[in-house]
């Protein structure tokens, strides 16, 4: 197999330019390896060669951004590299920023395998976690052995377009999208260990941490019910009998539409549930108890609303997630709204 | 509370003229089991195959998965209240065919009911495939309701498991293991320096399919109650669900409880392991409220410094979980939980339902989005044709060629929240 | 309209109104079609309420 051609991307203090005094020192580019990349190419055992290094002051590159990117992209981009490796930046901020920049820059706009290495608090990383793999390094230039152990193999990996395993088998910090893998203990295990370490103060890691939810601004309220044109949408599952769609028991890949005109109560003939994730008896013999279909009607021949919306959007809200309900949500929210809807009554189960 | 676990290593499985164990071999008289079963009048027809570990063989819809015991000395008979009369177990001795199983098939009954491989990429995600399992396929009457026909099924394994496990009866163990929980009171005196832990189970109750069983009870009509360890061992807690197969706890799961077993392991030197309080995981908001109120003041009663806290199932359980952590957190009990993930096929999307700051230290049984593609097997045990509608199949799933590629959510016990399995993710 | 309140409040929704059970929302089968269907009316009207009350932020109509 022929060498892959490496780029190293580091800053004025790790090319040894100088320290804060030179951090204004502009791109540059050397032939070869320098500084760390002596470390990368003894790793890299031949497999990948570093052939060119990129340098910046971390200042210039944070205050001329835009500049600064295109230059040093150009400069990376010269030296026809198969993979690029940014940093490590350990837990200096500005480089951080830099290396993140630089490596989601190639990985981007030259579709060029790219990485980089910080420490878990260096700004870079939270910033730039979603858009390259980052490996987490120690916080200081003293931990640049460890770092090079780490991502040479990763690098070599990323390159080779194998399959990336999940983050604590990786190295990389965790970006957001799980991944399975088989773990050395069994979960039990794991959690007896994690609650002793909790009991003890000792240090634990979370295999999960909490999410955060999405908020949006309240709408205002519908001035006029009795006017209003009102629409029922259900994570409940309701379809016509036979699931016509085939609308999925759990993880839904979709959501369907169907006309009620005309349809004044759902009845264990006509309608049932696709819903995999409660007991579907009780809708399955009146999906009223589901979908209010019924009592819209009576409320529409009162004139407490103005009318109930001709058609019905239904999925099923198990295991289904939260990406593709927002897709949904999104698809039928602007057909609602075409369609004049004033309002809508969703249901859950 | 003492049990005795006496483990007789089961190699394989066989059709015989004489039901009996022998030299590591369970002999099963298919005729006589099936009339057994055949009593039950809402099962039209019983029939057997036996799958083995590396077979080629797929298993589907399944429904539970039962490991045959049998009381050998102590009150009572296994599965409490289901099989055996009403009496508090736990205590004597237990004899167990380590390394068998009843699996439970047949026409499906809802959308919950999983896979089983036991060879190919899909084995690496369910235990039952190291197992010699006997499958036991139950086809109910025509025009059977749901719940009647869940039960019979339900009850039909249990039946078998205990028909096996009596074979076990005077057969010596293997192996003994010894298993003690203290009383209160002699827990305090005898571990005074040990931090004192207590397991939180949570079990499934919403209805068909959801359903669990403790000593006959359905659990959903129970407040959150205690039992010792050893009381899991002997059948005390059956299961009547699937929820979704990779998450749900089978009764091979309750009986061999990695929890319990990992707790254990660490009773009287780095813990004590004081003992399990159940709960369920109910439809009606006020149930939830109150249950999580009862293991949160059962927890303070049982004065316990942690808590592991096991899901089962996932969506408006995850409420369930936090509500627990979160009261017991509150009560200055620190605590440990144990869950599963659905991030979507890609990962990217939140895992959970419900979430709180309390809930600080996770362990997770795996992302059960993931798609995984299983090969075609030499052979199918029950209904492929289920494949395209249980949890985690969907329209085509199943291929022309007997390939199927689904979520691992319809394999049995994949991301199982008893923390069963090695499976993770990050 | 949803059972699991608190998931509700997890998620993010502005205008809650608490149901039945997760199974049957909007109904409950220990009564009677008539009584069920008063149950049903009551808990829509409550929806209508919510939705021409003005909120600033969730809020649960019980």
């Amino acid at each position: 197999m022929e060498k892959l051609r490496a780029v190293h991307y580091i800053n004025q203090f790790f090319a040894q330019i100088g320290g804060e005094e030179k951090a204004d020192h502009k791109p540059e580019a050397r032939e070869g390896f320098v500084g760390p990349g002596m470390a990368f190419n003894a790793e890299f055992s031949g497999k990948a060669e570093i052939v060119g290094t990129v340098i910046c002051g971390d200042s210039y590159f944070n205050e001329n951004l835009e500049m600064a990117t295109k230059e040093v992209l150009a400069m990376i981009k010269s030296f026809k590299p198969d993979l690029v490796i940014a940093g490590p930046a350990f837990n200096a901020g500005r480089y951080g920023m830099a290396c993140g920049t630089v490596a989601s820059a190639v990985k981007k706009e030259l579709g060029i395998p790219a990485i980089t290495g910080m420490y878990i608090e260096n700004p870079g990383a939270d910033s730039f976690k979603k858009e390259v793999y980052i490996i987490e390094t120690k916080n200081s230039a003293a931990g640049m052995r460890d770092a090079v152990k780490a991502m040479v193999p990763f690098a070599l990996k990323l390159a080779a377009g194998e399959k990336i395993g999940a983050s604590a088998e990786e190295g990389y910090i965790p970006n957001g999208i799980r991944v399975n893998f088989f773990e050395k203990k069994r979960g039990s295990e794991r959690a007896v260990e994690m609650l002793l370490a909790k009991l003890s103060g000792k240090p634990f890691t979370t295999e999960f941490p909490m999410p955060d939810f999405d908020r949006v601004e309240p709408n205002p309220a519908v001035k006029d019910v009795s006017k209003a044109t009102i629409a029922l949408v259900t994570s409940g599952g309701i379809v016509p009998k036979g699931n016509p769609d085939h609308i999925e028991s759990s993880s839904a890949s979709k959501y369907g539409k169907y006309d009620i005109d005309g349809i004044f109560d759902l009845t264990d003939a006509t309608y049932e549930t696709a819903h995999g994730g409660y007991d579907p008896v009780y809708a399955n013999q009146d999906a009223d108890r589901v979908l209010p279909v019924d009592i819209l009607r009576e409320f529409e021949k009162e004139g407490k609303i103005g009318k109930l919306h001709r058609y019905y959007y239904t999925t099923t809200g198990n295991g289904t997630a939260v990406a593709s309900a927002k897709a949904f949500a999104e698809k039928i929210g602007k057909e609602l709204a075409a369609d004049g809807v004033d309002a809508v009554i969703l249901t859950s189960t | 509370m003492k049990l005795e676990l006496g483990n007789i290593i089961i190699h394989d499985i066989q059709f015989g003229n004489v039901s009996k164990v022998e030299k590591g071999i369970i002999y099963i008289n298919k005729d006589e089991l099936g009339a057994l079963l055949s009593e039950d009048e809402n099962i039209k027809s019983v029939s057997f195959e036996i799958a083995r570990p590396g077979e080629r063989i797929r298993i589907l819809p399944v429904k539970d998965v039962i490991e045959p015991r049998i009381k050998v000395s102590g009150r009572g008979g296994i599965f409490p209240g289901m099989m055996a009369k009403v009496d508090t177990v736990g205590t004597g001795r237990t004899n167990v065919l380590k390394g068998a199983a009843v699996v439970t098939a047949g026409k499906i009954v809802g959308f919950q009911e999983g896979i089983i491989d036991m060879s190919g990429p899909g084995a690496e995600y369910t235990p039952f495939s190291k197992l010699n399992n006997l499958v036991v396929i139950c086809e109910p009457v025509p025009g059977l309701a749901q719940h009647a026909h869940e039960k019979a099924v339900r009850l039909a394994g249990l039946k078998a498991a205990a028909y096996l496990g009596n074979l076990g009866k005077d057969i010596d163990a293997d192996e003994v293991e010894i298993f003690e929980t203290p009383s209160l009171k002699e827990g305090i005196l005898k571990y005074p320096e040990l931090p004192r832990v207590a397991y939180v189970q949570m079990l499934q109750t919403q209805g068909l399919l959801h359903d669990t069983y403790v000593y006959g009870v359905d659990m959903k009509q129970s407040l959150t109650t205690i039992l010792y360890p050893t009381e899991l061992m002997d059948g005390a807690v059956v299961s009547g669900n699937c929820v979704s197969a990779c998450d749900k706890n089978t009764t091979y799961h309750h009986l061999n409880n990695p929890v319990v077993r990992d707790l254990y392991a660490k009773h009287g030197k780095e813990l004590n392991f004081t003992g399990v309080i159940i709960t369920n995981e109910n439809v009606y908001l006020a149930d939830k409220e109150r249950s999580s109120d009862w293991s949160a003041k059962l927890a303070e009663l049982l004065g316990v410094d942690g808590v592991i806290i096991s899901q089962e199932g996932f969506g408006n359980p995850d409420t369930d979980l936090i509500m627990n952590c979160k009261k017991i957190e509150a009560k200055g009990i620190k605590t440990v939980i144990i869950t599963d993930e659905y991030a979507g096929r890609d990962g990217a999307s939140q895992s959970l339902a419900d979430a709180d700051a309390s809930a600080d230290a996770v362990v997770t049984g795996g992302n059960a989005n993931m798609l995984i593609k299983l090969p075609p097997m030499e052979k199918v045990i029950g209904h492929i044709e289920a494949a395209d509608v249980i949890a985690g199949g969907f329209d085509g799933s199943l291929k022309s060629d007997g390939s199927i590629e689904v979520e691992l959510q319809v394999i049995t016990g994949a991301t199982n929240e008893l923390g069963f399995n090695r499976l993770s993710a990050r | 309209m949803c059972t699991v309140v608190p998931i509700s409040l997890t998620v993010g929704a502005n205008r809650i109104v608490p149901t039945v059970a997760i199974p049957h929302p909007l109904g409950n089968p220990a009564l009677t079609k008539e009584e069920e269907k008063d149950i049903r009316r009551k808990l829509l009207n409550k929806a209508l309420n919510a939705l021409s009350t003005e909120v600033s932020e969730q809020t649960v109509f019980e």
